[in-house]
């Protein structure tokens, strides 16, 4: 849809000028302007724009505040405590990185969850999910070595244990860690390799970003009923109509952001990261931020060896493997149905597996005893049993409900049926 | 092709390969300084070996000390943490080898072997970095009475060799020596 040609017209002669020599005005006009979109999208749809105004206030802060922090272990932890106290609006800017590392975790599980729900990653978009699962493995790598920057406990133990995830490899384990860390443990060499990756992977992410949209505009969104466009009357033009309902979208969640920066700064941080590292005392009980522990309950879950493998490796294998199985996602899903509405089976597994998703999550925080171990490993079989066996054996077997011919007659027979407005604000 | 349709290897070939070969290999040259870059530095490596007295160490003290950015724990043993490590039978062991840097590597995990040796028994030396995921064991916690990880549950007995939970080996035992009868060298 997107490959029809260009509809711009240059009014003024500098505008003709310009066109003849470089037409950017004409790339953004066709992209964010003319572009057609899905006449059906919903609220769901809004967070890649929310996403890409995240990494923009990420990377503003961000800057700012490597204008006043110092990466060496002497002064690590005191240059933070003097943005915070000393720099003017220190603390609403660090406020504003920390939490807005949060938010823009919050911001793209859901877009995970909505490619998941809607079939996003089905032909022809396995290359769009594929770069989206690319910027995903980029955005934890940034954030994590971010959160080692402060120089507190957790920062140095979190350092330690995810560094140490590279040791479970055989004969060569021990080598990679000590190419990690600059060391035998994380010292100073470790904070300053951090802090220069830390700054250069978020422009890594813009880069693959555009690649990201590219391959948006190379086949079109989806939309909630996974058809494709097939006449003019089932899209509208991007702006206004998608500009002002991702702009609507965007103002309601950075009020939200702006909920947790003034009101709970420190809700989803962890106040062990307000003591100064000590390499010679672990803190009672290391937990990552709250947007790795449903993978920190998959790592803690592999307590027993597997054949040659230990529980060590096993546990590392499992938890990149519960990363890496999203990758090959468009080829697990064997269904010819697109979206999860016509599909009332996988709807339902697919509501199972975000349950189960934050239930890892909470057992991350858990401590690794008891019967948290059991649960963790229940749930870590279903986070695999979905995409290894449900996903692929469902397609085969699954009635879906009956599909509409366009996105035009299922958007007219909501309307028919009486549905509420709610959803289609661009109807 | 070019213009004589022959089959034959012509200069013009002869400089591709030999152009990309130099280019191959010119860039695994450049960046093996940019990957080497990333190791331990020479100050890091040159931290190599550490002295401690131990002379105020008494029967059921610890000391921890800092050797390579690592802690070592430095435990002066009671006869019932000794005893009870004896009695373990090699069997019960999850690892079943010493880890001590000075016996030979494959020397069984017996008490003898973990410790600083005949008729220094009581004396264990070790690193104090849980062979799991590399964080500090506490003292004299856990099931069994020696060292207990908090992180994920690791539990090490008085001899230091894992016994429950997900750490693979045993508490590395490091190089060290003592170069008196109150001095310990670490490394």
């Amino acid at each position: 849809m997107s490959a029809g040609h260009s509809t711009y017209t240059p009014k003024t002669g500098l505008g003709r000028w310009m066109d003849a020599r470089l037409p950017l005005p004409r790339l953004v006009y066709d992209s964010f302007v003319a572009y057609p979109v899905p006449r059906n999208l919903n609220y769901a749809y809004t967070f890649g724009g929310i996403l890409s105004l995240m990494l923009v206030a990420q990377i503003v802060t961000g800057i700012v505040l490597a204008m006043h922090y110092a990466a060496s272990t002497e002064v690590a932890f005191n240059s933070v405590e003097k943005i915070m106290r000393d720099v003017n609006s220190g603390w609403l800017i660090r406020y504003l990185h920390s939490n807005g590392a949060s938010m823009f975790f919050i911001a793209v599980y859901v877009h995970i969850f909505r490619g998941l729900y809607y079939g996003s990653y089905k032909a022809p978009r396995e290359m769009l999910w594929i770069l989206g699962c690319i910027i995903y493995l980029l955005m934890m790598a940034t954030a994590f070595m971010g959160y080692v920057l402060p120089w507190g406990q957790m920062s140095f133990w979190g350092a330690t244990v995810i560094t140490g995830f590279f040791t479970a490899i055989p004969l060569v384990g021990e080598w990679i860690q000590q190419l990690l860390l600059g060391g035998f443990a994380v010292d100073n060499p470790t904070l300053n390799r951090f802090f220069s990756l830390h700054y250069l992977l978020p422009f890594m992410i813009a880069g693959v970003v555009v690649l990201h949209v590219w391959a948006l505009h190379v086949t079109g969104q989806t939309n909630p009923t996974g058809i494709e466009v097939k006449q003019k009357t089932d899209t509208v033009a991007f702006t206004p109509y998608a500009t002002i309902k991702d702009a609507f979208a965007m103002i309601v969640f950075l009020a939200v952001f702006a909920y947790f920066v003034f009101y709970i700064p420190n809700f989803l941080g962890h106040p062990d990261n307000y003591i100064e590292a000590d390499a010679l005392k672990t803190p009672a009980h290391i937990v990552p931020e709250w947007y790795f522990l449903p993978f920190y309950a998959v790592l803690r879950a592999i307590t027993f060896n597997i054949g040659p493998i230990d529980s060590k490796l096993g546990g590392v294998l499992a938890m990149f493997g519960a990363i890496a199985v999203l990758f090959v996602v468009p080829w697990l899903d064997t269904s010819k149905v697109r979206s999860a509405v016509y599909r009332p089976w996988f709807k339902l597994f697919f509501w199972l597996f975000v349950v189960n998703a934050i239930f890892l999550g909470w057992l991350g925080s858990r401590p690794a005893e008891g019967v948290y171990v059991a649960m963790a490993q229940a749930a870590t079989l279903y986070y695999f049993a979905f995409f290894l066996v449900i996903m692929p054996v469902l397609g085969l077997i699954e009635t879906p409900r009956k599909l509409p011919n366009s996105i035009t007659e299922a958007v007219l027979e909501k309307k028919s049926a009486g549905a509420p407005a709610t959803e289609q604000a661009k109807g | 092709m070019s213009a004589t349709d022959s089959t034959e290897h012509t200069r013009r070939d002869f400089l591709y390969v030999a152009t990309g070969v130099a280019g191959a290999i010119g860039a695994a040259g450049v960046a093996w300084p940019f990957i080497d870059q990333m190791r331990p530095d020479a100050s890091t490596r040159a931290l190599a070996s550490i002295q401690v007295d131990v002379s105020g160490v008494e029967p059921g003290m610890s000391l921890t000390v800092k050797w390579r950015g690592r802690p070592v724990f430095i435990r002066n043993r009671t006869d019932a943490e000794i005893e009870e490590a004896k009695a373990v039978a090699l069997e019960d062991l999850k690892d079943p080898v010493a880890r001590n840097a000075n016996i030979a590597a494959d020397a069984p995990a017996t008490d003898l072997d973990r410790s600083a040796g005949e008729g220094k028994e009581n004396w264990l030396v070790m690193v104090g970095v849980c062979t799991h995921l590399g964080c500090v064991p506490l003292g004299q916690a856990g099931d069994f009475g020696g060292w207990f990880c908090p992180c994920h549950g690791s539990h090490y007995d008085t001899a230091g060799r894992i016994r429950k939970g997900p750490a693979p080996t045993n508490l590395e035992v490091p190089t060290f020596e003592f170069v008196s009868d109150t001095v310990i060298q670490v490394g």
